[in-house]
């Protein structure tokens, strides 16, 4: 449990406002943020920037998830989705305010913001995004 | 100079239940209960919403609304009375969640339902004395009643946030009282699950009193009777205390309708009054005057006069879905899956 509260804190700005890096060199958008860029490699080094996604995309794929592990039970049958942001970058997340019957792929979805889990009923309480369908 | 609402957004959560189907479970008649009580139906956090996410939720809705920059935020007052942790703060999920932190203060606040009209107060005190710009004054709730306890059939969830600040004021808060005393009408002990009170305590000596003198504190301020406003917005924490104050001032039905939600959604608590005034300026134009009257057991009242500026037409109010859309955007539930998104069956630990 207490490996969790660092790691899960690292990741804050990420979850909670989308924030990824854009490279200084060659312009490419990363979720998560990335030290280094993957394709300008070295040239990348000290111009990583940080980017914030817009947090409106549409859905690439998806899966419904029937049998869920302990902590999703509340909320079977639900749907994990790999999302296109409109910046180009792809993210999974969970769909929430749809019925899996519902979601189509390129459905458009904007991020909110949810809880995502607990560690146990004295823990910490992680929250983030999660993509419901476009208003 | 005068302090007022920069700009202000709401959320309520999808998920609904009609007071006959909570009634079907204890063996009353629940449409009965919800005729009583003025309320059709309640709203109900899904099982991945608490406090923390509604109240971001309400800041981002009030922050989409407007250019302005979050950093200027100088305080985050969250008021609740089920803040998911009992020592953490909520308003720091906020502040990092809406991008104003670290430079900022931040506390949550409780006084049952009127917490949120508390946060409103502090706020115009820090910014008329130019200690910071602006800040944020949120009221939510995921407020639970006793299964079977008359509570059940009102208590739900909803929240709203209020920027509060100098500049571009659309609705100014010319003036601000409240009536306050020791009144144990309802009341949660530490590590109890639900709330206990007095039954209808709750009433004469409780809400009407504190509410009722309040309001003529404000008249009195003010300078004005109740004709000379468009609005009235009160707590409401069923569809009929709210609208029988309303009467005893002076109010007619057309100046209390547009914030009246908790026909619609229940008693969000202290997220209940700001709703309503979110509500109200979804539709209200330049010139209209709005009074609004606070509770909060324990008891208190905060009581507002406002009046709607030309800046109100320069808030996005379309950047977000109003408190009326929100209010339709419903998806019913029954009762067992109403008592599994609020965590009242026993599961095995996760």
């Amino acid at each position: 449990m207490t490996l969790a509260i660092p790691r899960f804190w690292r990741e804050i700005q990420s979850r909670y406002n989308l924030i990824g890096t854009k490279c200084g060199s060659c312009g490419k958008v990363d979720f998560p943020p990335r030290a280094v860029c993957p394709v300008c490699g070295r040239k990348s080094i000290g111009k990583m920037q940080r980017f914030q996604l817009g947090g409106k995309g549409s859905v690439v794929t998806y899966t419904v998830i029937h049998d869920a592990p302990a902590q999703f039970e509340m909320q079977k049958p639900y749907v994990m989705a790999i999302i296109e942001m409109d910046e180009g970058v792809r993210l999974t997340s969970q769909l929430i305010d749809v019925k899996p019957e519902d979601v189509r792929i390129g459905m458009k979805v904007q991020a909110s913001f949810r809880k995502l889990g607990q560690e146990g009923d004295a823990g910490v309480i992680h929250y983030g995004y999660k993509f419901r369908p476009a208003g | 100079m005068k302090s007022g609402i920069v700009s202000y957004g709401g959320y309520i959560p999808r998920y609904r239940i009609r007071p006959k189907d909570i009634g079907v479970v204890w063996g009353a008649d629940g449409e009965a209960m919800g005729r009583g009580l003025n309320i059709r139906a309640k709203s109900v956090p899904g099982p991945d919403e608490d406090v923390i996410t509604i109240s971001v939720e309400a800041a981002r809705a009030c922050m989409a609304k407007v250019d302005l920059d979050p950093t200027d935020i100088g305080a985050i007052y969250v008021g609740s009375e089920s803040h998911p942790y009992a020592v953490k703060p909520t308003a720091t999920v906020v502040a990092e969640a809406i991008g104003s932190a670290p430079v900022l203060t931040a506390a949550d606040f409780e006084f049952a339902c009127k917490a949120g009209t508390a946060a409103i107060q502090t706020t115009m005190g820090l910014t008329l004395s130019k200690m910071m710009k602006y800040g944020l004054a949120i009221g939510a709730d995921t407020s639970q009643g006793a299964p079977g306890d008359a509570l059940e059939y009102s208590a739900s969830a909803g929240g709203a946030a209020l920027l509060i600040g100098v500049d571009h004021v659309a609705a100014e808060i010319a003036h601000t009282v409240s009536f306050t005393t020791d009144t144990p009408d309802f009341w949660r002990r530490e590590g109890q699950r639900y709330p206990s009170h007095g039954g209808r305590f709750t009433g004469e000596p409780a809400y009407f009193k504190h509410v009722l003198n309040c309001a003529q504190l404000l008249f009195k301020r003010a300078g004005t009777t109740a004709e000379e406003y468009d609005y009235a917005v009160f707590h409401q924490p069923n569809g009929k205390f709210p609208v029988r104050a309303a009467k005893q001032l002076g109010f007619k039905e057309g100046q209390i309708d547009a914030g009246l939600c908790v026909r619609e959604i229940g008693n969000t608590y202290s997220g209940a009054i700001m709703v309503g005034l979110c509500a109200i300026l979804d539709e209200a134009d330049p010139g209209d005057r709005i009074f609004a009257v606070g509770y909060g057991s324990g008891a208190g009242s905060d009581a507002f006069d406002l009046t709607v500026t030309e800046e109100i037409r320069k808030i996005r109010r379309d950047a977000t879905p109003s408190i009326k859309e929100m209010m339709a955007d419903s998806v019913f539930l029954d009762y067992a899956t109403y008592a599994k998104y609020r965590g009242k069956i026993l599961m095995r630990e996760a």
